[in-house]
């Protein structure tokens, strides 16, 4: 009767791009879109060379794969409970292959895109 | 007004200063199963005090306008829990919630939401009651104690882990307010949770990894998805969504963890 859910997998991924996107997320707006393009971080900053050096090393992809893969999963988790509290009840196990399928494609493709770099 | 309140009302109103008070509308769900097909509304006009309850307008209502009408209710001070209904749409004990709050408007009283009718405004609460059965709501102890061992104690810190979640008074408040109850009754819903919550985080109960069971189930915590209207409508300061919320973090190292520890001493 009681069978255990696979939930905490989901979850662990949903909590983890949350922290991303509630923490890291807003910052890197502001560097990238904000800070940088106004000058407020000084010269070259932001320059190709500098952020290809960040992204070429292991620790930038890292971070990119980790940064951009969780938040996929944690707004496709959120997504994929939202469409219930919508009542959207049938085919649950349809959407989760479809929100789930989408995170986990993003996720190919980012480490595909981001390992390719440099 | 004395003439409205008939005359089985008169002796009483006499010395509760008739002239002040006021009238309000009281519509009420209604549904007789032996003659009625489907539920309707009926409405009383209702005379009230600045401290008549709404549980006081429908006991009016019994007393004196239409005898038949059926609603649970019994110690009228927010102890029982057996007084919730759904007051102008929001689940509410009848008993703390007054008709002064809701003049010169109406009040519209349901039964509590997400619960079959039985009669009027009383529901069927097995399907609640099947479920805190099922979490064994009661202390497992470590080993069995003899009244020579004396009182077993705890510290403040250990009480302060589930003191909170021991104020339930099992109103069904939070089950009305609960959409993910209201969609899927399988849910084990928020007043078991925060209960089972209250029984593992005890320090004198020894029954946790049973009750894991029921945690870690799709329809244990992992059919929540915390919205928190179950916390903002207990009437005791429960907060259901912070038990259910705790228990995903131990669902989750329990599901995890499994795969690292011997068989019989997981917790």
């Amino acid at each position: 009767m009681h069978k255990r859910s696979n939930e905490p997998v989901f979850w662990s991924l949903f909590g983890a791009g949350g922290v991303v996107a509630a923490l890291l997320m807003p910052a890197l707006v502001f560097v990238t879109g904000i800070a940088g393009p106004l000058g407020l971080l000084g010269d070259g900053a932001l320059s190709y060379e500098r952020v290809l050096g960040f992204v070429g090393s292991v620790f930038g992809k890292l971070f990119l794969i980790l940064v951009i893969s969780l938040t996929f999963w944690h707004a496709c988790h959120r997504i994929y409970h939202s469409s219930h509290d919508l009542g959207i009840r049938v085919r649950r196990g349809r959407l989760a292959l479809l929100f789930y399928g989408f995170a986990a494609f993003g996720t190919v493709l980012t480490v595909i895109v981001v390992a390719g770099i440099g | 007004m004395l003439a409205a309140l008939g005359p089985n009302h008169r002796h009483r109103q006499d010395h509760t200063m008739t002239e002040r008070l006021k009238e309000i509308n009281i519509e009420v769900f209604r549904y007789l199963p032996e003659h009625d097909d489907e539920p309707h509304f009926e409405t009383y006009k209702v005379p009230f005090a600045d401290n008549t309850s709404v549980l006081e307008g429908l006991q009016y209502i019994k007393d004196h306008l239409d005898g038949s009408l059926a609603f649970r209710w019994s110690c009228r001070m927010a102890i029982c829990g057996s007084c919730g209904k759904m007051v102008n749409g929001a689940p509410q004990l009848s008993c703390r919630t007054f008709l002064r709050d809701y003049y010169p408007g109406k009040v519209r009283i349901e039964p509590l939401d997400h619960f079959p009718v039985e009669r009027d405004l009383i529901v069927d609460q097995s399907d609640f009651l099947r479920k805190l059965e099922g979490i064994k709501p009661y202390l497992h102890s470590v080993k069995p104690r003899a009244i020579a061992d004396g009182p077993h104690h705890q510290t403040p810190a250990e009480l302060a882990e589930y003191e909170q979640f021991s104020q339930c008074i099992n109103c069904l408040l939070c089950y009305a307010a609960c959409p993910q109850y209201g969609l899927d009754n399988e849910f084990t819903g928020p007043g078991v949770l925060a209960l089972l919550h209250r029984y593992n985080a005890d320090s004198r109960d020894a029954a946790k990894a049973e009750r894991m069971q029921v945690v870690n189930a799709e329809q244990g915590v992992w059919g929540c998805t915390l919205v928190g209207y179950c916390s903002e409508v207990c009437p005791k300061g429960v907060d259901p969504a912070l038990a259910v919320n705790r228990n995903k973090i131990c669902s989750t190292k329990d599901y995890f963890l499994r795969f690292l520890t011997p068989r019989g001493t997981r917790v």
